[in-house]
């Protein structure tokens, strides 16, 4: 496993997009680009799974697993038994 | 129409200023070197900048000083309101991560500060590191208000109120040196204590050489680690962490060779292998838990390399650790 990031959870369905171009505007990682009046998927690696497109898509046409990247986090979960890590930075 | 029966008084609209005074800039020293990290709180609701009207643009931020200090130092001679959420002391991005930057507590302080009677308008201009927390489109439905994304960072707030459209450059998300050097701190605050009692313990096991070897793998991590993140080889932190540890490990490696030309062949190589086993180890575990600090690591590339390296890192270090406890009976 040379890079852990190339694959994430991110779908998207153009078929449900009505091109209002807020995944574009959410995006703090450039995934998505408008093309012509759908938004196109043009990086998906690069996405970090925080979720802001799916929140915010009215369509309902983008799923992704949202959630903390962080080893610290996931890490205190596993030792406290807990399922879901939640980021514990105050 | 007056309501009657219902006590409706006017809440209260707190000042502020685009200037920061020495009082702010120290609270952000401490927030930085992690004093009472918690604690950097602004009251939530509503705040004017300057001599806003009715008409003025309407910002909502995070009730975190650095949050709020960022928006409002940004917004020099522009007249407008800041809304305050509480996020619990935390910041934008952090917070919307957590929910507490959310739908609901939008909804329930633009509801709070009666802010529909405060102004004309009915738009809300969002940091769009908060999107991860607000849906839009629920924010409209519930208060009539609609909700702007403006750019990622507050310093080139002036520039978007030009015309109300962010470049890609204010889109994205970068994460230059400068915003890994300022995280430096807090990190070392946090490391400090355990790095000074695995010194002392090493200090029994193998001496002052191991202590350094203990204090070198951890400076590893978390200062050397950040500074040059972008320029280690390979994609993954784990991986880039065992690099850079490997670099620290090896003046400790040919320490034995040198200092102690008398001993057995086996005994310098053994000594030589505790360090490249255990200080790489020690490295890689920081490297990987800075995934969280990051503005890119994804959930599920953070857990595949969990399990892919962890097991390496705990193996690697035990194995050393071990090595090190048999040389005091063979030496």
């Amino acid at each position: 496993m040379l890079n852990a990031y190339l694959e994430n959870t991110l779908v998207y369905d153009s078929a449900l997009c009505n091109g209002c171009g807020v995944c574009v505007e959410v995006c703090p990682h450039t995934v998505f680009e408008m093309d012509g009046r759908l938004a196109r998927l043009v990086q998906p690696q690069k996405c970090m799974e925080c979720g802001a497109c799916q929140l915010n898509c009215i369509q309902g046409a983008i799923r992704v697993e949202s959630g903390v990247g962080c080893a610290s986090a996931m890490i205190q979960a596993a030792l406290k038994g807990q399922k879901e890590a939640e980021c514990s930075c105050n | 129409m007056i309501e009657i029966g219902s006590i409706s008084s006017a809440p209260q609209i707190h000042r502020s200023t685009s200037r920061l005074s020495p009082a702010n800039r120290w609270d952000h020293f401490l927030a930085r070197v992690g004093v009472r990290r918690s604690q950097h709180r602004v009251e939530p609701g509503l705040y004017a900048l300057g001599n806003p009207t009715p008409d003025s643009p309407v910002f909502v931020s995070a009730n975190y000083t650095l949050s709020f200090d960022a928006l409002r130092s940004s917004l020099p001679g522009i007249d407008g309101y800041i809304l305050v959420l509480d996020t619990k002391g935390v910041n934008v991005w952090c917070a919307a991560g957590k929910g507490t930057f959310g739908t609901d507590e939008v909804v329930t302080r633009v509801m709070a500060t009666h802010l529909k009677d405060v102004v004309s308008h009915r738009k809300l201009i969002l940091p769009q590191l908060g999107a991860p927390g607000v849906a839009a489109h629920e924010v409209k439905k519930r208060t009539g208000f609609w909700v702007e994304y403006g750019p990622v960072r507050a310093a080139d707030l002036p520039e978007y109120l030009k015309t109300h459209k962010a470049t890609p450059r204010m889109r994205q998300v970068e994460f230059p040196l400068r915003d890994r050097l300022v995280l430096i701190p807090v990190d070392l605050t946090q490391v400090f204590l355990p790095m000074l009692a695995a010194a002392i313990v090493l200090y029994f096991i193998g001496g002052w050489v191991s202590s350094l070897a203990a204090i070198a793998a951890v400076l590893t991590g978390t200062v050397l680690f950040p500074i040059l993140l972008p320029w280690i080889p390979t994609h993954n932190f784990s991986t880039k962490g065992f690099l850079l540890g490997l670099l620290a490990a090896l003046p400790f490696a040919l320490a034995p060779f040198l200092r102690h030309p008398d001993w057995t062949w086996y005994h310098k190589t053994g000594q030589a292998l505790e360090f490249l086993l255990a200080i790489p180890a020690v490295t890689a575990f920081i490297a990987l838990n800075f995934t969280g600090s990051t503005t890119f690591t994804s959930r599920s590339g953070v857990r595949r390399e969990m399990f892919a390296y962890i097991p390496a890192m705990a193996w690697t270090f035990g194995t050393g650790i071990l090595l090190a406890v048999v040389f005091i009976f063979v030496r």
